[in-house]
C-alpha cells in the first residue's frame, strides 16, 4: 500500500464529488479541444486555399455572392465575354493569365452535373491583337510570365487545369471530367459521352482536388455557350496576377475598368471563413477561461470539503507518523488524478465532437492533434493542482488533535 | 524518559487567552504505566497531543530521551512518532475506506516498508488479535470490539516503545474493555511505556502511577508514585 492506493480507495469510497469534478473539467476540456480542432483545421484550409490560389482575382457579375471561391461561378449571373478582351486590351501590368468560365446544368447518364465552359490558353496567343498588347506589357520588373509566354510541358497536360486553373488545349468536341464524375460514371480518356445532346470525347479525368471541381465536367467555352444558348457570356473570369503585389494593385484598376463586375481577391473570398476562424479563436479563449474558473472552483471546493470531512482521518494519519508533505500529497495526487481523468476524457470527447461536427459546422475535415490534446491535458492538470494547492496546504497544517475524542 | 519542562499551552479564543495546560515539571520513566484522570475540559487531550509530538506547546520543552521533540522539524517529529510512539484512540479511528488488513498496514506504509512485507506483518498481527478471518472486511462490517482489536493491531504494527491511549475503554462493552486493558498490561510487561488518559477509575487503578489534571494544572499524586516505586 502507498499514497496512490490510499487516494484511489478514497475516491472509490466517495465517487460522487470526484465525478462532479471530473465532469466539470471534462466538459471544459472537451469544448476547448473541439473548438481548437475545428479552428486550427479551418485556418489550415484557408492557408491552403490562399497558397493554392496564390494571387488570383475573380471577376464576377455584380450581385454575385462569394461564399466559396470554387463555387463562385455558380450564381446564375453572367458577364459579357467581351470583358475578357477588355481586360487584355487595357494592358494592365501584372496580369499573368486569364481564365473565363461559364457554368451550365447538364445530365450525363441520367445524373445531373455542372458543365463548365473554359477557354484554352492557346487561343489567347492565337489572337494577334492580344498577343501584340501583351508583348508590350511584359512584367520585366518582377520577372512574371504573361499570357503570351510559351507554356512548359507540364502546363500543356490537361491536369494543369487543377494546378493552374487553366488548360492549354481543348477541342470543341472534347471534355475533361472531374475526379468524382470520372469515378462515378467510370469515364476514361478516349471514351465518348453525350452532353446537352452533343457527343464529346473524354480527354482526361482530373485528379481529386477536394473542391466542387471534382463533380464538374469541363468543355470548350464556346461549345458550352452554344449548347446552353446563353450567347457570348461568362459566369466568371479568373485573373492570375503575377505576384501578390501585382494582384493587390490590379483590383482597383479592374474595378474601374469593369463597372458592371465585382472584382474580389481570394483573401476577400475567404474573409467569411477567416471571420469564423477569428470567432472560434476568441471562443476558445473564452472556453479556456471557463475551464480554469469552473474546473478550478469545482476542484477547490471539492478538495476543501474533502479536507473538512477527513479532519479526523488526517489527525489519525499524523498520529501514525504521516508527514505534512504526505498529507498534502493525499489531496494533490487526488486532484491530479481528477485533472488527468477530466483532461483525457475531455480530449476524447472533444475530438469526437470535432470530427463529427467539424465538417457540418465549418466545412472542414478534422483529425486528432496530439500536441493540442497534450496541451489541454497539461492545462487541466495545472488547473486542478493549482486549485487543490491551498486546501492541501491547509490539510497539512491541520491541528492533528482532531483525531482525539474530546475528554 | 519522557519529560515535560515548564510546558504551557495557551489558546486564544475571541481575543481572550485561555491556559489549557500548565505543567512545570513532569517525568515519565521508561518503562512505566501512567494514568491521567480529570474532568472534561481539564486539558487531557492537550497533554496527550503534546506528549505525542502533535501539538507544540506555547512555552517549555518536551523531551523524549535526549531529544527535544519540538526543536525538531515537523518531518522529524513524524519520524519519531512512526518509530517510537503508538496511539490507542477512544473511537478507534480506523480509516473507513480501508479494510482491516490495510488499516494495520498504514503505519508500515508510512514508514516505507515494502508492500509485500507490510501485508505479511499486518496479517500476522490480525491473527494475533483473533481477526485472521476478517482481514478484508471494512470497519463498518466489523463489530465495535473487532474494530478496537484492529486498532490495537495497528498500534503494534511499528512495535512502539511508548503507547499513548486516549480513553481506550470509553466505548466498549465489558469483554472488549477487558481485552484492551489486558493488551495495555501486556505491552507494559513487555517493556513499553504507557500513558493513558481516562475517566474510568477501575482502568486507572491498573496503572502504577495516577495523575489528575484540573483546570490544566498537573499536581502529581505522590502517593501512587511512591507506591509504584515501592
Amino acid at each position: 500500500m502507498n499514497l496512490h492506493t490510499i487516494v484511489w480507495k478514497e475516491i472509490r469510497q466517495r465517487p460522487s464529488p470526484a465525478l462532479g469534478c471530473v465532469l466539470a473539467i471534462l466538459l471544459g476540456a472537451a469544448a476547448l479541444v473541439a473548438i481548437r480542432h475545428v479552428n486550427l483545421f479551418s485556418q489550415r484550409q484557408v492557408e491552403r486555399q490562399l497558397q493554392a490560389l496564390g494571387a488570383n482575382i475573380l471577376v464576377l457579375p455584380k450581385g454575385a455572392s462569394i461564399q466559396d471561391y470554387y463555387a463562385a461561378d455558380q450564381n446564375g449571373l453572367t458577364l459579357p465575354e467581351e470583358r475578357v478582351s477588355q481586360i487584355l486590351l487595357a494592358g494592365l501590368p501584372g496580369v499573368e493569365q486569364l481564365s473565363p468560365r461559364l457554368c451550365a446544368s447538364a445530365e450525363l447518364s441520367g445524373q445531373p452535373l455542372t458543365l463548365v465552359g473554359i477557354l484554352p490558353q492557346a487561343e489567347f496567343r492565337a489572337q494577334q491583337t492580344w498577343q501584340t498588347v501583351t508583348l508590350f506589357k511584359k512584367n520585366a520588373a518582377c520577372g512574371c510570365k504573361t499570357v503570351a509566354a510559351e507554356p512548359s510541358a507540364a502546363d500543356r497536360a490537361p491536369e494543369a487545369l487543377v494546378t493552374r486553373r487553366a488548360i492549354e488545349q481543348l477541342g470543341g468536341d472534347e471534355v475533361i471530367a472531374g475526379a468524382d464524375v470520372g469515378r462515378r460514371l467510370a469515364l476514361q480518356p478516349g471514351k465518348s459521352v453525350k452532353l446537352l445532346g452533343e457527343k464529346f470525347q473524354v480527354l482526361a479525368v482530373l485528379p481529386p482536388t477536394g473542391t466542387v471541381d471534382d463533380g464538374r465536367v469541363f468543355a470548350h467555352l464556346h461549345t458550352v455557350q452554344r449548347l446552353a444558348k446563353t450567347g457570348e457570356v461568362v459566369s466568371a473570369i479568373e485573373v492570375l496576377g503575377c505576384c501578390e503585389d501585382a494582384a493587390g494593385g490590379l483590383v482597383p484598376q479592374l474595378s474601374e475598368l469593369l463597372p458592371d463586375g465585382r472584382v474580389v481577391t481570394i483573401s476577400q473570398v475567404v474573409e467569411t471563413q477567416v471571420g469564423v476562424n477569428r470567432l472560434l479563436a476568441g471562443s476558445s479563449w473564452f472556453v479556456l477561461v471557463v475551464l480554469v474558473l469552473a474546473g478550478g472552483i469545482s476542484v477547490a471546493s471539492a478538495i476543501s470539503s474533502n479536507v473538512r470531512e477527513r479532519r479526523r482521518e488526517i489527525g489519525t494519519l499524523v498520529a501514525l507518523g504521516a508527514t505534512p508533505r504526505f498529507i498534502a500529497g493525499l489531496f494533490l495526487v487526488k486532484a491530479a488524478w481528477l485533472g488527468l481523468a477530466g483532461g483525457l476524457g475531455g480530449c476524447v470527447l472533444g475530438v469526437l465532437l470535432a470530427v463529427t461536427v467539424g465538417p457540418r459546422w465549418a466545412g472542414v475535415s478534422v483529425m486528432p492533434l496530439l500536441d493540442l490534446m497534450g496541451l489541454v491535458v497539461a492545462v487541466a492538470l495545472a488547473v486542478t493542482l493549482a486549485a487543490a494547492y491551498w486546501p492541501a496546504r491547509g490539510a497539512a497544517r491541520l491541528d492533528p488533535c482532531s483525531c482525539f475524542q474530546e475528554v | 524518559m519522557l519529560r515535560l519542562e515548564n510546558v504551557t499551552k495557551v489558546y486564544a479564543r475571541r481575543g481572550v487567552d485561555i491556559v489549557a495546560l500548565r505543567a512545570e515539571s513532569l517525568e515519565v520513566e521508561r518503562p512505566s504505566y501512567t494514568a491521567i484522570v480529570g474532568p472534561s475540559g481539564s486539558g487531557k487531550t492537550t497533554l496527550l497531543s503534546i506528549l505525542g509530538g502533535m501539538l507544540s506547546p506555547t512555552t517549555g520543552r518536551v523531551w523524549l530521551g535526549d531529544q527535544s521533540l519540538y526543536d525538531l522539524p515537523a518531518s522529524e517529529r513524524a519520524r519519531v512518532r512512526r518509530q517510537q510512539i503508538g496511539f490507542v484512540f477512544q473511537t478507534f479511528n480506523l480509516v473507513p475506506y480501508l479494510t482491516a488488513v490495510e488499516n494495520v498496514q498504514l503505519p508500515l506504509a508510512l514508514a516505507g516498508v515494502p508492500a509485500g512485507e507490510q501485508e505479511i506483518r499486518a496479517v500476522t498481527l490480525l491473527d494475533r488479535v483473533g481477526l485472521g478471518e476478517r482481514l478484508h472486511h471494512k470497519p463498518r462490517e466489523l463489530s465495535v470490539g473487532q474494530q478496537q482489536r484492529v486498532a490495537l493491531a495497528r498500534t503494534l504494527a511499528n512495535d512502539p516503545s511508548l503507547i499513548l491511549a486516549d480513553e481506550p475503554t470509553g466505548n466498549l462493552d465489558g469483554e472488549s474493555r477487558r481485552l484492551v486493558l489486558d493488551f495495555l498490561d501486556e505491552r507494559h510487561r513487555a517493556g513499553c511505556t504507557i500513558v493513558m488518559v481516562t475517566h474510568d477509575a477501575a482502568a486507572a487503578q491498573r496503572a502504577g502511577r495516577r495523575l489528575s489534571l484540573c483546570d490544566g494544572r498537573l499536581p502529581e499524586d505522590a502517593a501512587t508514585r511512591g507506591a509504584e516505586a515501592a
